[in-house]
């Protein structure tokens, strides 16, 4: 005789009976608790999308340096001979070989480079920043990673679709942050699926292009 | 009435330190109530700011609107979420806090001139960093990751703040021993002071987490120290940020449990369910802090199974566990007083043009149904990289803590304000539209925030059009009309919360001439049991065997299944994404 805003009159609640309906409720739920627990787990084992990747510890310089380096060696040429880039700050692109490393150290308020990828190839991302904190989302697909300075977080990336990707950054980075927007290129040579030259790619089925 | 008898049956140890509400028979503690009226009216302020900010926010971040230039809108989205996500909800937890620890126990508060001390701390500390913010010195966003800084003053507000909050969580925790060692109740405590017992509890785990990071920052900012590194700084951090927001959950379902007491005479449909539910958060829910660094470097599988599925989702579980009593206990009270027909005749014949009720059902539901299922999915750590970051995240919060907690601190400001002040609601009619116009105007900001966060829209993004990006690129027109909608809503749910904030300072500031001797609020409900024990002669049964709250069971039921629902479809998305290991 008594209600949640009073003390309880008997010291023995806790020896009470529980109803049938919390018995029910509590069972199901635990149970359901328990599959998302288990499917968590059986994804990181059977799942073909797990984030956690290895991560190291760099020198943000030394990281920056390692991109340069691969831009130098691996910037893609346009039809004159010219290094190719793209975009009013001219972003280099660059395509390494399947099964390569790709650097991005992004910066504020732009992405360091624009990355071709083979579809169906797996490359081995490296991913920091040179300044702040910021944000790998790309899209259409919505793959939102966390990039941090100091730290080298590398995924094994795997495309499936050919098409043009674009990257924005949604970590909050400065008060240029809206400005920082990128690309990215899956190209399918076998089946002349390549870049037109003039911002998009042609041939074949293009699949994953906004 | 009944129940002021029942209030009053255990005597008062010290009278004259008491007023007893002749409307309720609840003896308020003298000391108590300018504390309480000082930290809630503190928080009307601030939501009052945190409510203008947020609608500047809102009103640019609508393609078609485009209000505020790039760096107003960067420092109102941080000044908005200072105002409402730390100092609105916190003073007004204080306030509260200070009630559920004396009122049900007929006790006093222990020191009432440190819990001043602590008030001022955390006003100047709140001041201090608001100015900051608003004067463009600490443009770093509510989660201020370093390396980006802010000026010292915002750091030391920040801190002088938490300071100023962590002391009422010991003055708390001292109230309840005394109460307890003084016998000022017989039996156990009610589930209302437990509820805020378990808060305190993670209250002090919460801001002790927040000195720890935010001390070194604030001397990192004065170049005492050189560096502070930016992925511990997240981790530690979010043991804050995330804390914060279990505490706004623990306090808002003692709130849910307290309403349907005040209403119905609910009683928990048992007392051991009831407070294993809320023991389960006390060790479990802080984990889930870790759900903000699932698509982070720096840590590995088994750190993050472990702490993202918040040990073996034991706090779900808690969740789950209230998600049934807490309508439970009002559908028992229901049926108790005869409301006994079909699954929901308890449910419909509710006073639903009560904001104090319709603000509490609303809230349990659209936090259920919102808030707690995104919730419970986006911090699953392989979902979570399909959501990190977009503004998907922005209208989950809102669900949570718009929908959530500040729509339970309405429906607890309307039956409590007039027993603080002994004055009835200014705008009773104003008070009647606030909850749903506030309740279903956040909830379709949250709803459509999360469609275009699928979308791809990044938070915290002044302009979605890009237009002066170097790579241009816009959003398709869906995006730019699920922007809109949301933005309506957010617009209506700021006028429900208008409505609030006039009758807050309409009934905290009115004249002296309308305070009231009796009859500011309604009696509280009698007890169900004693209802149902005069009406059938005998006591209550404690339990019958059979279902005795089937109309819950099946709202519960259709939570898990949409829940069910929800996260493999997000499981059957993730699945087509390129392969990332």
């Amino acid at each position: 005789m008594y209600t949640s805003l009073q003390p309880i009159p008997q010291r023995h609640w806790w020896r009470l009976g529980i109803g049938t309906d919390e018995k029910i409720w509590i069972a199901v739920a635990y149970t359901w608790c328990l599959v998302m627990l288990f499917w968590m787990i059986g994804w990181l084992f059977l799942g073909n999308q797990n984030q956690i990747g290895h991560s190291y510890r760099v020198t943000i310089d030394g990281f920056a340096n390692k991109m340069d380096q691969m831009v130098d060696k691996y910037q893609l040429k346009d039809a004159s001979g010219n290094p190719m880039a793209e975009g009013s700050n001219d972003i280099p692109v660059v395509q390494v070989p399947p099964g390569g490393n790709m650097y991005i150290a992004a910066h504020q308020f732009a992405w360091p480079i624009i990355p071709v990828l083979e579809v169906g190839k797996t490359y081995v991302f490296h991913l920091s920043s040179q300044d702040m904190d910021h944000g790998f989302s790309l899209l259409p697909i919505v793959l939102n990673l966390q990039l941090i300075p100091g730290y080298d977080y590398i995924l094994h990336l795997t495309p499936n679709r050919t098409g043009v990707y674009r990257l924005v950054c949604n970590e909050f980075c400065g008060l240029g942050h809206h400005l920082m927007t990128g690309k990215l290129y899956v190209i399918d040579t076998a089946h002349g699926v390549v870049l037109d030259g003039k911002g998009g790619v042609k041939g074949g089925e293009i699949g994953g292009a906004i | 009435m009944a129940t002021s008898t029942i209030m009053s049956a255990t005597a008062l140890k010290n009278p004259q330190e008491f007023i007893t509400c002749p409307d309720t028979g609840l003896h308020l503690n003298k000391s108590v109530i300018p504390l309480s009226k000082a930290n809630m009216f503190t928080a009307a302020v601030y939501l009052l700011a945190g409510g203008i900010l947020g609608l500047g926010v809102a009103l640019t971040r609508w393609p078609a609107v485009h209000l505020l230039p790039s760096e107003w809108f960067y420092i109102a989205l941080t000044g908005h979420g200072a105002a409402v996500l730390l100092f609105w909800v916190h003073f007004f937890e204080v306030g509260i806090a200070y009630f559920f620890c004396t009122t049900p126990i007929n006790a006093r508060l222990v020191t009432p001139k440190l819990a001043w001390f602590s008030y001022f701390l955390m006003l100047i500390g709140s001041a201090m960093a608001t100015i900051t913010v608003l004067t463009g010195h600490a443009t770093v966003m509510f989660s201020s990751y370093p390396p980006l800084m802010a000026n010292q003053f915002f750091y030391l507000g920040v801190i002088l703040f938490a300071v100023g909050a962590l002391i009422p969580m010991f003055i708390i925790l001292a109230t309840l021993m005394r109460a307890k060692s003084d016998g000022t109740y017989k039996g156990s405590m009610p589930l209302a002071t437990f509820g805020c017992l378990v808060y305190a509890i993670i209250a002090v785990f919460t801001w002790v987490m927040g000195a720890v990071i935010l001390i070194p920052t604030w001397l990192w900012s004065m170049g005492l120290i050189a560096h502070i590194d930016p992925q511990m700084y997240r981790l530690v951090f979010w043991a804050l940020g995330h804390s914060t927001q279990q505490m706004n959950i623990v306090l808002h379902i003692t709130i849910w449990y307290t309403l349907a007491a005040v209403l119905f005479g609910a009683r928990p449909l048992s007392e051991k369910v009831s407070r294993t539910a809320f023991v389960l958060y006390l060790f479990a829910l802080q984990f889930g802090s870790v759900h903000h660094l699932l698509s982070d470097p720096g840590t590995s599988a088994a750190w993050r199974t472990f702490n993202t599925s918040y040990a073996a989702y034991l706090a779900v579980l808690g969740s789950l566990m209230h998600g049934l009593t807490v309508p439970g206990s009002m559908e028992l009270a229901q049926r108790r007083r005869g409301l006994t027909h079909g699954l929901f005749e308890w449910l419909r014949k509710a006073p639903w043009d009560n904001p104090v009720f319709s603000g509490f059902f609303l809230s349990l539901v659209l936090f259920g149904f919102l808030g707690g299922i995104t919730g419970v999915t986006m911090s699953n750590q392989q979902i979570n990289m399909i959501v990190h970051n977009t503004i998907y995240v922005t209208g989950h919060f809102h669900t949570t803590v718009a929908t959530g907690t500040t729509l339970a601190f309405f429906a607890f400001s309307y039956w409590f304000v007039p027993i603080l002040t002994r004055r009835k609601l200014a705008f009773p009619l104003l008070a009647k539209w606030s909850t749903y116009l506030f309740g279903l105007g956040m909830g379709t900001f949250g709803v459509f925030f999360m469609a275009a966060g699928h979308l791809g829209v990044p938070r915290r993004d002044w302009d979605i059009t890009f237009a002066d990006a170097a790579l241009p690129f816009d959003f398709s027109a869906t995006v730019h009309m699920l922007i809109g909608i949301a933005e309506i809503g957010a617009c209506v749910g700021g006028v429900g919360a208008l409505f609030y904030l006039l009758n807050m300072f309409g009934t905290f500031l009115g004249s002296k001439s309308k305070v009231l001797a009796k009859g500011a609020v309604p009696p509280l409900a009698e007890p169900a049991g004693l209802v149902y024990a005069r009406a059938h002669g005998g006591s209550e049964p404690h339990h019958t065997g059979g279902l005795e709250v089937p109309g819950s069971l099946v709202l519960a039921f259709t939570l898990l299944t949409f829940l069910i629902i929800y996260y493999f479809a997000q499981f059957k998305y993730l699945s087509t994404i390129w392969g990332i290991h």
